[in-house]
């Protein structure tokens, strides 16, 4: 049971003047009940491989297999396929449209064709697993605060009781509090029902605490594929195009540089703390 | 999808024709369809060709980029000339079971089909050679006298300006809300016409929503910078007729009085 | 008195229900006294909902206070004569890239606040490269907007304001729809405005480490100023700033982090330099 791609290319625009290679040659395999980190900047593929994975986007090239069977076979049912891996788009809040939270959220559901009362069974325990408070389930969407309607938002693809559940950028434009809080949410979440989450971000210091493995996307190829301990080990490449790791890892850097003996693959301050307090011993 | 329709959309290059006041090319493009409706015999026509092949060769847009904008309307087209063809009475050329094919029809059919023709590619010269901006700034120097009549002529043409400058934003997000609505499961082909329509509704709600933000986030943006109408305001480029312009329009009376006496008299 | 002077700022807004009926009223801001002097570069910090954002917009005057005053320049914002001078002196750049750009090539939506003026033509084009070249986008001065990064498109921006020679430019959460690269570029923007114009800057954010050059930093939190301060000052109260929700930069944390287990680290520390220099010197 697991995600694979094999050899996936994606031309946009082909046949025009414009067209751009946007994934060259991809070979992932994404097995169940993994946590992985997705980081690029913009314009690195990472949103438009995404879109892959629940068929929503068809490769120029290559294949996709999910849980052993091509989508691209001609009688696959895509319409199922995006029930099992939900993709949850960056800004998700700008898709809501009923009058209440509630009904919004039962949207996806209800087009999986399921009866009224397991859609709104659905409906509730999403919106419960996202800790979207109870009082607001009637609510205008419009009314809510930014957080809120994130929430209410993811709420409406995990209704669909995804196998997989892809968030783009689920933090974009969230101050600190509500990044913390939506990151949280979602670690939490995939302890509880050990989905496989894919998280894309832009930002390495978000993510390095939450995942097992991270995916780094550059102009269309997979630069690195790793633990984060492992992919930070690389901090100068990264650099170079263009990402940061997390600043930890410079300190470290920075400290052996400067004769300190720690060990410069810790991502966390506490796990940093720890070492800078054994090098002092 | 909507991104395919090239009809008359802005070619980017160096040209005479480029460079014109758009106000010329306004006027000139009224005077050419004018003349298309005045002709009477095929020296018109011919003259019409003639002149519209030198404006293309001079704006320097390659041919088969006007004629693959054309392809969009070719159905329009076909449709005229099969309605003229069958639908005009008269002397019976050919006939076969019900439909009858007269002289007059097939007569009325190519003169529609030629007419049409010229005056799609006529008009979509000034729209391939003149920036949308250009053209707006063109039409409010234009209208301007309407002002007399209080009409609203600065208004109108900064609304058409920012409507051109938001399409290619609001085409993009109806792109990326349909995909997400798609995500979660949505179908937007399949079923009779109402359930069609039913359909649409996630996607027309938060676009509606998106469009009346973006007009408020807009309208607060250009209070900040100091907007506050057409009163006490100047031009960053204003439109200034040259001896190229002058030109262009005497070239355009010469053709519109020698093609019309031709189409009429000849 | 400074450039941007506000007394007891007040500012409350209604809400309604769906019937109109009213059901409350929230003060976005409350009480905030301030002086702000010419040619500082100031930073506004809090998170969502703090009052940041309704504050900022007291200063361009799109909106007027309930209770207290705010002067621009010497000029009192609730006055209707001053209005247009006032955002002459204050300009503004707003968060969303895409809702703020009102002209269709670069140089255009450049032009229109000077045309807005009355300015000469001449002058427009002089303006117009000087504020491009400013931002460092003056190679983009004949693309379309549509086809800019976000950064661009809000170096853009901050160049639209330029043109307007404005005392001050106020930025309302510039970076926050911007991805790492792009903050970074429109700081960096705003910086040299501050340094080689001279152009008074106040930056609202939710980013900390976009703060830590500025010269003073405020604080806000339900709508009142909680801290003020140089960033030193500042991000020394690691756990006020954490009760405030609000990040500090991960190698402040980490020094505080040694101090709580003993090491003797001096406070406020900023940057990995700082924490490294100061290692070196404990460990002697």
């Amino acid at each position: 049971m697991s995600i694979i791609l094999d050899h996936v290319n994606y031309i946009y625009g082909e046949d025009t003047p414009q067209a751009v290679h946007a994934l060259k040659d991809i070979c992932l395999q994404i097995p169940d009940g993994q946590f992985v980190g997705v980081i690029g900047h913009t314009g690195s593929g990472k949103s438009t491989l995404m879109q892959h994975m629940n068929g929503l986007v068809r490769a120029t090239s290559g294949h996709i297999y999910y849980n052993g069977q091509d989508i691209y076979d001609a009688d696959y049912d895509l319409k199922a396929l995006r029930g099992k891996v939900g993709l949850v788009f960056q800004y998700p809040e700008h898709q809501l449209f009923e009058v209440d939270v509630f009904s919004d959220v039962c949207y996806g559901p209800k087009n999986l064709g399921l009866d009224k009362k397991e859609v709104e069974l659905r409906a509730f325990d999403a919106l419960r697993k996202v800790g979207f408070p109870q009082e607001l389930f009637y609510q205008s969407p419009f009314e809510l605060s930014g957080g809120q309607k994130r929430r209410a938002a993811i709420a409406g693809v995990l209704a669909m009781k995804p196998e997989v559940l892809i968030l783009d950028e689920p933090t974009a434009g969230l101050d600190p509090k509500g990044r913390d809080e939506i990151l949280d949410q979602i670690k939490e979440l995939q302890t509880q029902t050990g989905m496989t989450v894919l998280l894309v971000s832009h930002s390495m210091e978000d993510v390095a605490e939450y995942v097992d493995r991270i995916i780094v996307m550059n102009q269309g190829s997979v630069l690195f594929d790793d633990t984060p301990h492992q992919v930070f080990a690389h901090y100068k490449e990264l650099e170079e195009v263009g990402l940061a790791a997390p600043q930890v890892t410079y300190i470290m850097n920075a400290l052996k540089e400067n004769g300190f003996c720690v060990d410069t693959s810790v991502t966390t301050i506490k796990e940093a703390a720890d070492e800078i307090m054994r090098a002092f011993q | 999808m909507l991104r395919d329709i090239t009809l008359g959309q802005y070619y980017a290059t160096e040209s005479v024709i480029h460079r014109l006041d758009p106000r010329v090319k306004l006027v000139g493009t009224i005077f050419y369809i004018i003349s298309l409706f005045c002709f009477r015999n095929a020296w018109g026509y011919g003259a019409a060709i003639v002149f519209l092949a030198l404006v293309i060769r001079l704006s320097k847009v390659p041919f088969r980029f006007m004629v693959k904008g054309m392809k969009s309307i070719l159905f329009l087209l076909l449709i005229t000339v099969v309605f003229n063809l069958f639908l005009t009475p008269g002397e019976v050329l050919v006939a076969f079971w019900k439909l009858k094919i007269t002289k007059e029809g097939l007569v009325l059919a190519v003169t529609m089909a030629v007419r049409l023709t010229l005056l799609i590619i006529g008009s979509s010269i000034m729209t391939l050679t003149t920036t949308p901006n250009n053209l707006t700034d063109g039409m409010e120097r234009l209208l301007r006298p309407l002002k007399l009549f209080r009409v609203p002529v600065h208004e109108v043409a900064m609304m058409m300006s920012i409507a051109l400058r938001f399409i290619p934003i609001l085409l993009e997000e109806t792109d990326k809300i349909m995909k997400a609505q798609l995500a979660r499961g949505a179908d937007f082909e399949s079923g009779n016409l109402l359930k069609r329509a039913k359909a649409m509704v996630p996607l027309l709600v938060p676009l509606f929503i998106s469009a009346f933000r973006r007009a408020n986030d807009l309208a607060m943006a250009m209070e900040a910078r100091c907007y506050r109408g057409g009163e006490g305001r100047t031009k960053m480029k204003p439109l200034i007729y040259r001896k190229r312009d002058y030109i262009a329009y005497l070239v355009l009376v010469i053709y519109l009085v020698g093609s019309i006496a031709a189409g009429r008299m000849l | 008195m400074g450039i941007i002077k506000t007394k007891n700022l007040v500012y409350e807004y209604i809400r309604r229900d769906e019937e109109g009926n009213v059901e409350g009223i929230t003060t976005a801001v409350d009480k905030v006294s301030l002086n702000v002097k010419a040619g500082e570069f100031i930073a506004v910090l809090g998170h969502n909902g703090s009052g940041k954002s309704t504050l900022a917009k007291h200063i361009n005057a799109i909106l007027s206070p309930t209770e207290g005053t705010v002067w621009v320049d010497g000029k009192d914002t609730a006055k209707e004569e001053n209005l247009w001078e006032i955002r002459q002196t204050a300009g503004m750049v707003f968060q969303n890239p895409d809702n703020q750009i009102i002209g269709q090539v670069v140089e255009e939506d450049v032009g229109f606040g000077p045309e807005n003026l009355g300015v000469p033509t001449k002058e427009i084009w002089e303006r117009v490269e000087e504020s491009l070249k400013a931002v460092g986008m003056y190679a983009y001065r004949k693309h379309s907007p549509n086809k800019l990064s976000g950064g661009q498109k809000q170096r853009v921006s901050i160049a639209g304001v330029m043109a307007m020679h404005p005392k001050c430019i106020i930025l309302d959460e510039p970076t926050a729809m911007l991805d790492p690269n792009g903050r970074k570029d429109v700081i960096r923007a705003a910086r040299a405005l501050n340094d080689v114009e001279k152009i008074t800057i106040v930056l609202i954010t939710h980013y900390m480490e976009e703060t830590i050059y500025a010269d003073r930093i405020f604080v806000m939190d339900q709508g009142r100023i909680a801290m003020e301060g140089t960033p030193r000052e500042v991000f020394s109260q690691v756990e006020r700033l954490k009760e405030l929700r609000l990040d500090v930069p991960q190698v402040t944390l980490l020094a505080h982090e040694l101090q709580k287990r003993g090491l003797r680290l001096p406070k406020g520390i900023l940057t990995t330099e700082e924490l490294v220099e100061a290692l070196k010197c404990l460990s002697y």
